[in-house]
């Protein structure tokens, strides 16, 4: 087959993942309910983002830029706007004077400056203000949704580079409890990487994928529902439990499987969908789409992640090949009833069970996954490191699949799972009724470093591992360098004081005379090349980085 | 992937998990392994299943 260019995983893409919050005290917790994860969720957030000596000047955040209702669609994607309002209320006793799209979180009660004094004090301060969000050195924004705490990792164009910002999040989160654990008269908490109770609350953990705006999303809608009803095989978590409450006794592949009730739509609390049709692509949206997959699980495992994101990103590839060539990549695999056959699928760790196309055919989901691959693999560029080490990834694990999964107990999360849960059961002679197999799933994706059962699996080599701690480490302090997010996350790293806020597409950045707002409309602007390209270097002062901005405006 | 790419596990976890790992071996591939881990497992899972799962409440998210 003949295309014009080869496939490959690039692509500007992300991460956000909702930690499961409760008290780390398990009579407070008996006691507490659910009732107080909203507090412990804004003493998470103020943690990590106030005091966290790594993190910055203490007792200051940089405020969340929700981007505005008049979305840019200058085809330079890039712009530099003087803000609204005098310096002075940039830095100091910010409270949306100068954009309206600046964040509002609750109705301000007391001052926005963070007050000196202990941990304790600034802690209860943050739990007051209803402390919401804060964007992080490394463009991270760490905020409180709905009732979790949430890591939305800086944006990135490669799986691998999704891995580093995805880890990083979890030492984010470790650092967080450690800091609340050393503070007088605070809770201490507990954060899981998951997404459900098993009592019938989902939280998500959501991937994001900017795709060329020509392909029509019929198109992408199409071709995602089988890749993704289909992906949890090589991907899932694996959950103790079937159905939303885990009414019935089992393991099933998937942690999300149970909470999808739809194909398409809109929503992603109730009535999930399979294919989500959020689209705020947070860029110039005449040029872009964002892809918002939430049926993916919490992974712990690292290939997990790697997997999930660099084959999703490749059957973007196809799709965007096939509307500009007009020739066919992808196989139809279109299946008679995607919602049944995540479920189907989920509930089969023997992974024989079939699940019906619309052209008749009975298929598994390994048999669907080898066709999105070897229909891939045809047209993707091997001379890509990280596309053959995703084509590498996929073909052996499914090779190893359908050998036997048990074969793949080190690198397929649901697997490796399944494997402690089998061994405990036979140890201790258990049905899969038993409280203490639903406490080993849940206490497998606990974040503390003692309690954490996947970092024992971690610790003894029972799990394989992707990337180096040492670049975990660095990732929570310094943004990738591959996109805007270098340019959000170094300004912020060098000059905190002088940048009240930030979001994915703006930056307030404050001179001396006025403020200016930056917008980039395209998230490749603002990487560590572009900024080389334009003489702009982060670690001078503002005012030489504002200048070096004009420039880099006027000559696009 | 290849091997190569793949890091061992010592490059991960914390220090404390280190000094586990350095013993090496705790893997589900020996008995002796599997057994070891689970020892280990069962020293840090709660007491009162019942109560923890119970008592693991949260409100939904996205």
């Amino acid at each position: 087959m003949s295309i014009d260019r080869l496939l490959t995983t690039e692509r500007v893409m992300g991460i956000e993942t909702e930690f499961g919050v409760l008290h780390a005290d398990l009579e407070d917790r008996a006691r507490a309910g659910a009732g107080s994860s909203i507090l412990l969720s804004h003493l998470v957030v103020g943690a990590y983002a106030l005091l966290d000596p790594q993190e910055g000047e203490r007792g200051r955040r940089v405020r969340w830029d929700y981007g505005d209702e008049t979305p840019l669609r200058d085809a330079r994607g890039f712009e530099l706007q003087r803000a609204a309002a005098h310096p002075s209320q940039l830095t100091d006793e910010v409270r949306d004077a100068h954009v309206p799209s600046v964040e509002m979180d609750a109705p301000l009660a007391g001052p926005e400056v963070a007050p000196d004094g202990d941990d304790a004090e600034v802690l209860a301060w943050a739990a007051q203000r209803s402390l919401g969000n804060a964007v992080l050195t490394n463009g991270a924004r760490w905020y409180v949704d709905h009732a979790h705490p949430e890591y939305s990792a800086p944006e990135v164009m490669r799986a691998r580079e999704a891995v580093v910002q995805d880890r990083a999040g979890e030492e984010i989160a470790r650092r967080s409890m450690g800091i609340l654990a050393a503070a007088d008269g605070i809770p201490e908490v507990a954060l899981y990487k998951n997404n459900t109770d098993g009592k019938g609350a989902s939280y998500g953990t959501h991937e994001n994928f900017l795709v060329d705006r020509a392909v029509p999303f019929e198109r992408v809608t199409a071709a995602m529902l089988p890749f993704l009803a289909t992906r949890q095989v090589l991907v899932g978590a694996g959950r103790v439990g079937l159905g939303t409450r885990g009414e019935r006794p089992g393991f099933q592949l998937s942690s999300r499987a149970d909470f999808m009730e739809a194909e398409v739509g809109l929503e992603t609390t109730l009535n999930r969908p399979i294919v989500n049709t959020r689209d705020e692509p947070h860029a110039d949206p005449a040029r872009f789409r964002r892809l918002h997959v939430i049926i993916g699980d919490a992974n712990l495992l690292e290939e997990s992640t790697f997997l999930k994101l660099g084959t999703a990103s490749l059957v973007l590839a196809a799709l965007e090949a096939e509307h500009r060539t007009g020739r066919a990549i992808l196989p139809d695999l279109r299946l008679v009833d995607p919602v049944a056959a995540v479920r189907t699928i989920s509930h089969d760790p023997t992974l024989r069970a079939t699940v019906e196309l619309v052209d008749g055919r009975e298929l598994t989901a390994l048999q669907i996954q080898r066709a999105h691959l070897d229909a891939i693999a045809a047209v993707a560029d091997r001379d890509d490191a990280e596309t053959a080490q995703v084509l590498d990834s996929w073909a052996e694990l499914l090779d190893l699949l359908e050998q036997d999964p048990a074969l793949a107990a080190d690198r397929v999360e649901w697997v490796a799972k399944l494997q402690l849960l089998e061994r405990y059961r036979a140890r201790h002679g258990l049905e899969w009724g038993d409280p203490r197999l639903s406490m080993i799933d849940l206490q497998y994706s606990d974040l503390r470093p003692a309690q954490g059962l996947f970092a024992k699996l971690r610790a003894a080599g029972a799990v394989r591992t992707l990337v180096g701690q040492d670049e975990v480490d660095a990732a929570m302090t310094t943004a990738p360098t591959s996109t805007r997010a270098h340019l959000r996350g170094g300004l912020i790293s060098a000059h905190r004081e002088h940048v009240p806020s930030a979001g994915w597409d703006a930056i307030t950045l404050a001179g001396p005379d006025s403020g200016y707002r930056l917008r980039l409309a395209d998230p490749r602007l603002g990487s560590a090349a572009w900024c080389e390209l334009h003489g702009i270097d982060l670690t001078t002062d503002p005012e030489t980085i504002l200048d070096a901005l004009r420039r880099a405006v006027s000559a696009s | 992937m290849s091997q190569q790419s793949l890091n061992g596990p010592g490059t991960g976890g914390e220090d404390e998990q280190n000094e586990v790992a350095a013993t090496g071996g705790q893997t589900f591939a020996s008995a002796q392994g599997a057994d070891d881990l689970l020892d280990e497992i069962d020293a840090v899972l709660e007491s009162n299943a019942e109560t923890f799962v119970r008592s693991f409440v949260q409100k939904g998210g996205q």
